[in-house]
């Protein structure tokens, strides 16, 4: 039951056999959204893998551009759905450096809290889509979907959905948070650090998870650096590189929290990184409702009535549930943004799937996909 | 049995009926009976399953969502029965039948009672083993015949993963014939009524299990229909009642390998050590009940397996297979060749047979564990971060 290297691709055979192109996705359950590759395989080896992107291509980059710097921010809650309080965070600190505008510290606090519980979201998502992925019959779906949903309560409490936030602004927050809000951050810190517990217990000591999983598509850091990779799936190389810390943005320089890194880079240690991962983020958050101010305001004022940023360029990375979130805004002065980019995380991941898949089996294929954690939203913007 | 037999049996009068007539309407009671356990299987899993992951399962038809296989049933049969295009129509027509017939036909020799048979066969085992094994045929066939890909890897999966299981099933079940003396279903569970063989031949069982659960291709041993790969295998092209019936096909092969399992293992209808001076009705009426209870047992075994573990992929699975159950269990053979041709005393059974489940359970612990084992790279991990 061991992990064997796959055979040879080719065999000595006198006579030959068929290499059969078989498509996975756009339209498949486990592609996590609409990704396409087409793989050929020999009997269950993969030959070769072909990626296809660009169907969820909207032009989310170009529609910013044509957009009041206020309107923008719903642009960026879709592109990184997923990781949507990231993302917002990431665009607002953005314009804020490039107009030279101070959000007050309660709303900073409350932007970290709102983007560590979104990262955990993520990475509960993440769990389930994995244990689905490796074949877990939706036990790991429905245990992190518990949390996940907790989580979903509470940021649908503070912004009035539940999905597409909307609710950082540039220079603070769109209103305050309810009364109860720290009551309940700390309620759900401690329904979380339950709900890690219960992903650790099914799956990270499951025989055959670890069969599945370990030694499945090994990256070395330097091809991980190479390929521009970033979050998880390069800390899982064993390279301590989280944003965060590298390049301290919002309050993060305020908080303890350490970075785990993995061994091998395989399949493994971009599930567990992710896990201890989430540990950290629970330390954040409650580091941070101890230090928030109880009052004061929550958006900065004398805010013009339409943004005008000073000429010059902006970019601005954060560290998302997957990795590097940056956005890159050229100004000219004018009410709209002369040139908005996008920087995904996912689409640098999901870059050498063709070398990670190669030579490995179908069913690793899907695996390997699933461990890099890609949103496609914001692979094809 | 037949039904005048039952009704006999029953304190009722000597009823004299046609052959032909006892055998439509014993396959009228067969099918019914069997479509009616599986109706519930389906709602059972549902609800375990749910509860398991925290949900409560199928609430909305009828009470507990008890009537919900047959609000399914009925939508299946509904459906329009969609053939595609290109498919081979003959060998996509029947692949269903192929599939479920063998199963359905598997009923006839299982003994629920001490005289509950449809027909007491008395190579049963054996008429057991060989029509079940005909089901491979139905998936392979739907993986051909459907034209898809999908269905052709997940057709193929089911041909290598179904024959290659069929061996350690097989073997299991002669490591226990071989101490009968026999291939009777009856007789085999009569020669348990002191210890049942689970106990005698613990190793038998595990390797018995685990062969079953993947020749019921259910986790972890799905590959042939597995969701995420190849999006339902074979039966990707199917909808409707063709579908429908493979399905049927496949709850009704969880009850043939428990009963199987609670025959051949378990003692069937005998609880151990105890002699019954009940009146013949509520004899009968006890041993289904148990018989009942301990292929409830087991099916909820394999469904709580369903809910806990991911999937194997096909090579580790063959590997498995061939490198780790069949020697054990050819090793249960010799070993149970070797106590029957000495003579020795039963518990010789246990000694060697548990001996070698502790084999079994080491050499498969060790064949997961690469050096480096998870124990001790969580402490890296801890020391590192």
């Amino acid at each position: 039951m061991a992990v064997q290297s796959p055979p040879p691709a080719t065999t000595d055979l006198e006579f030959e056999t068929l290499d059969l192109t078989v498509n996975v996705g756009p339209q498949h359950p486990a592609t996590h959204g609409v990704f396409r590759m087409v793989l050929t395989v020999d009997g269950e080896v993969v030959v070769d893998c072909e990626p296809y992107i660009g169907y969820m291509h909207r032009g989310a980059e170009k529609l910013c551009e044509n957009n009041d710097y206020r309107q923008i921010i719903g642009y960026h809650d879709r592109t990184e759905y997923l990781g949507s309080f990231n993302a917002e965070h990431c665009y607002v600190l953005a314009v804020e450096k490039l107009a030279e505008i101070e959000a007050p510290e309660r709303a900073e606090y409350i932007r970290v809290i709102c983007a560590e519980f979104q990262r955990l979201a993520s990475h509960f998502m993440f769990m389930g889509a994995f244990g689905t992925d490796i074949g877990i019959f939706g036990t790991a779906f429905t245990y992190s979907f518990r949390e996940r949903e907790h989580i979903r309560d509470l940021l649908e409490e503070i912004s009035g959905d539940n999905m597409m936030w909307n609710y950082f602004r540039v220079g603070g927050l769109a209103w305050d948070v309810p009364d109860d809000f720290e009551q309940h951050v700390k309620w759900l810190v401690g329904q979380v650090r339950q709900g890690i517990n219960d992903i650790d217990g099914l799956l990270s000591v499951n025989e055959i998870f670890l069969t599945r999983t370990e030694g499945i598509s090994p990256m070395t850091q330097e091809r991980a650096v190479e390929w521009g990779m970033s979050g998880p799936m390069l800390r899982a190389t064993g390279l301590q590189h989280d944003i965060r810390r590298a390049q301290p943005y919002s309050l993060y320089d305020r908080f303890e929290f350490e970075i785990p890194v993995g061994q091998n880079g395989d399949a493994f240690d971009r599930y567990l990184v992710r896990l201890l991962e989430m540990e950290q983020s629970c330390r954040i958050i409650e580091q941070a409702v101890e230090q928030m101010p109880k009052d004061g305001p929550i958006i900065a004022d004398k805010l013009p009535r339409t943004l005008r940023p000073a000429p010059g360029e902006i970019y601005m990375p954060v560290e998302s549930p997957r990795g590097e979130y940056g956005v890159y805004i050229v100004s000219k002065g004018q009410g709209t943004p002369w040139r908005h980019r996008i920087r995904s995380a996912s689409f640098s991941n999901v870059m050498p799937l063709r070398e990670m898949v190669k030579g490995t089996f179908v069913a690793d294929a899907i695996v390997i996909l699933g461990s890099t954690d890609i949103v496609l939203c914001e692979v094809d913007r | 049995m037949s039904l005048p037999v039952v009704l006999e049996s029953l304190g009722g009068r000597d009823v004299i009926w046609e052959p032909w007539f006892d055998a439509i309407l014993t396959l009228v009671a067969v099918t019914l009976i069997m479509t009616l356990l599986v109706f519930f299987l389906i709602w059972w899993e549902r609800k375990l399953v749910g509860r398991l992951q925290m949900r409560l399962g199928p609430m909305r038809t009828g009470p507990y969502g008890s009537l919900q296989s047959i609000a399914d049933a009925i939508k299946l049969v509904a459906k329009e029965d969609v053939r595609p295009a290109t498919a081979d129509r003959w060998v996509f027509e029947f692949a269903p039948y192929f599939a479920f017939v063998p199963i359905f036909m598997a009923f006839l020799a299982l003994p629920i009672t001490d005289d509950g048979f449809v027909r007491n066969i008395p190579l049963g085992l054996f008429y057991i083993v060989a029509i079940t094994g005909l089901n491979i045929v139905g998936f392979v066939m739907a993986g051909f015949g459907s034209d898809n890909k999908y269905a052709l890897l997940g057709g193929v999966r089911a041909g290598a993963q179904l024959i290659s299981y069929e061996i350690p099933l097989i073997l299991s079940l002669v490591a226990v014939a071989m101490v009968d003396q026999t291939l009777n279903l009856g007789a085999m569970i009569e020669a348990q009524d002191e210890v049942p063989y689970l106990v005698l031949m613990p190793m038998a069982f595990v390797v018995f299990l685990i062969a079953g659960m993947a020749e019921l291709h259910r986790q972890p041993f799905d590959m042939p229909v597995g969701e995420s790969e190849v999006v339902g295998g074979a039966l990707v092209e199917y909808s409707g009642i063709r579908w429908g019936i493979f399905f049927l096909g496949e709850y009704c092969s969880v009850l043939v390998i428990s009963a199987l399992g609670a025959i051949i293992f378990m003692g069937g209808w005998i609880w151990p050590y105890s002699g019954s001076d009940l009146p013949r009705g509520l004899e009968l009426i006890y041993q289904v009940a148990l018989f009942s209870a301990k292929t409830f047992f087991l099916i909820c075994a394999i469904f709580w397996l369903r809910a806990t573990l991911p999937r194997l992929r096909i090579d580790q699975l063959m590997a498995y297979c061939w490198k780790v159950l069949l020697p054990f269990t050819f090793a249960q053979i010799l070993v149970n060749g070797f106590v029957v041709v000495y003579d020795l005393p039963d518990v010789f059974f246990m000694l060697f047979s548990g001996a070698l489940l502790a084999g079994l359970a080491y050499v498969t612990y060790m064949s997961v564990r690469r050096p480096g084992s998870l124990r001790s790279r969580r402490l890296v991990y801890a020391r590192s971060s």
